[in-house]
This record gives C-alpha cells, structure tokens and sequence, in this order.
C-alpha cells in the first residue's frame, strides 16, 4: 500500500480525511486518559487517607531530577511540533532533525528515570520485602509509605512505558522520514504520533507536582 | 470546513518559554509554606499550574485550538469523564462516617 497523500474514496476532501484521522487519534487518547485515570484516582483517595505519610514520603525523591526531567519533556514536546510544523511545511530535512531531536530528549528523560529507580532501588524504597523507608520504622509507617511509593512506582513505570513506546513509534518515524514518505500532503503519522507523544508530556506535568512536590518547604 | 491550520513556530516557541516559566513557579511555589494562610493552598496552587500548563500543551502544541468542534468535544468529554470518577469516588468516600 503506498500512502502517499491521494483521498480515499469514502471521503468527500483531503480535509475531511485528516480530521477523521486526527479525530480517531483523539478518541483513542480520551481512553488513554481514563487508563491514566485509575491511578490518579487511587492517588487522590490514598493521599487524602494518609497526608502526613505521602509528604514525608515525597521528600525522599530527589526534587531536582524530576525537574530537569520536566524540563527535558516539555522540550521533547517543543521539537516534536516543530516536526509536525516541518513535515506541514514539507522542511523533510528539517523534519528528520526535529524527530532525533525528540527521540534523543526522551531518551535522556528514561536514562535519568533509571537513575532514580537505582536510588530507590538502594535505599530500600521499593515496594516489596526488602522495603525499609527509614532505619527503625515502625509497622504502620512503612505500610504506608509502600503505598506512596506503589503509586510512585505505578505511575511513574507505566508513564515511562509510554515513553518507550513513544520512542519505539519515533525510531519508525526517523526511518520513514528518511526516506522522503512525508509531505504536506501525507504526514497523518508525524501528526498522531505527535499528540500522543503531547499526551504524555501532559501526563508528566500533572505526575511532577504530585510526586516530587508535595510540602517540599 | 475550514483550511488546515499551520502553527507557525514563533506560537511553539512562545509557548514553550510560558512552560518553563510555568515549570519554575510551581517548584518556587512548593518551596513556600503557603498552607499556613489558608489549608490546602500548596496542593490547589500546583495544580492550578499543572491544569494552565496542560491546557497550553492541548490548546497550541496539539493543535487544539484549531480543531474541529467535534474533535474538542472529544477532548472536552474526556476531562469530563475523568471529573466524573475522581468527583463521584471521593464524594462517595468523604461521606463515609463508618470508615
């Protein structure tokens, strides 16, 4: 199958083919917000449960990885439209810089992620048996500061399984840019791979306040 | 139907430096005790700021501005459907004397 930009018979125009594809895209993502949802909501009703817990246990997460990581995203999504406006603008050597680019920040965003688990991972906040969240703490404390740190580790790991993902989707992209397939005409993948990759950054800014900044004076 | 809007790169960028200053607020934010002139200030100010800043990522960088009024209404029922389970959950939960 050669997509190349021609309309296919059951649409009317080119526009009406490109909303319909960008429509889709957003249905898929209302769901996507609702998959993110569950964890939020389990969020809000541990956090008004247990206050005093997640603030202590939110200051043991290190406050500037996750903003340099806030920063880094939120610039992945700056090149990631500026692809888009490259690939509308039919710039296809600007167009495979920008997704690189993109590919490159969220892959700096995952290496520092992993440095944060490994800190975790050593000071024994991983959910689990060997959990401790400090030496000498009682029964209760360490039940629920697991919890916060469950929901750390839930939402932060399923956000970075979209961002690889997203990265897996961006490898393709280069691949396919490379080779000169989009134009103004076609470049639907560039545009739906773009508002998935925006959602996610939205995820990220709503999980850094959650997580890294609760009570932090 | 209206013609395909180009963003032009001036927007992303404008949008962007809105962004980081946005980012550098709500860690300056959380460094102040804001919750001794009223409870519950620190959490409402970062999320107001997260809400701002999620709507300038949905508005301009994902194009939703210049959507079609179906495709924001796709947009619009999904907070609405997130709204409805984070609202009807808590209520339930905040009303519970025997727990």
């Amino acid at each position: 199958m050669h997509r190349t930009g021609e309309l296919y018979e059951q649409y009317r125009t080119m526009e009406q083919q490109r909303e319909t594809a960008s429509l889709g895209m957003w249905i898929f993502l209302s769901t996507e917000v609702l998959f993110f949802g569950g964890l939020f909501m389990t969020y809000t009703l541990n956090r008004s449960t247990y206050p005093d817990i997640f603030s202590e246990a939110s200051k043991t997460i290190k406050l500037s990885w996750g903003a340099i990581n806030t920063v880094v995203l939120i610039g992945s999504s700056l090149t990631m439209a500026m692809a888009v406006w490259a690939s509308q603008a039919g710039r296809k050597k600007a167009l495979t810089w920008f997704l690189i680019a993109t590919l490159v920040l969220g892959t700096v965003f995952l290496g520092i992620k992993s440095i944060e688990y490994h800190d975790k991972y050593v000071e024994h906040h991983i959910p689990g048996w060997n959990f401790q969240f400090e030496p000498g703490a009682d029964a209760a404390t360490n039940a629920h500061t697991q919890l916060f740190f469950s929901l750390y580790f839930g939402m932060t790991g399923l956000h970075a399984l979209h961002m690889i993902i997203g990265a897996g989707l961006l490898i393709w992209l280069v691949k396919e840019s490379v080779k000169g397939r989009f134009t103004p005409e076609y470049n639907t993948p560039v545009e739906n791979i773009g508002l998935y990759w925006h959602f996610v950054d939205i995820v990220w800014i709503f999980l850094f306040p959650l997580l890294y900044l609760i009570d932090r004076h | 139907m209206s013609e395909h809007h180009i963003v032009s790169p001036k927007i992303y960028f404008t949008i962007f430096g809105i962004l980081m200053i946005c980012t550098f607020l709500t860690v300056a934010a959380a460094e102040v005790d804001l919750n001794r002139y009223f409870s519950g200030l620190n959490i409402i100010v970062a999320l107001t700021i997260a809400v701002f800043k999620a709507s300038l990522v949905v508005l301009f960088f994902m194009h939703g501005k210049y959507s079609p009024k179906r495709t924001q209404l796709v947009i619009i029922a999904s907070v609405f459907w997130l709204a409805i389970m984070l609202f009807m959950t808590m209520s339930d939960y905040v009303t519970r004397p025997w727990s």
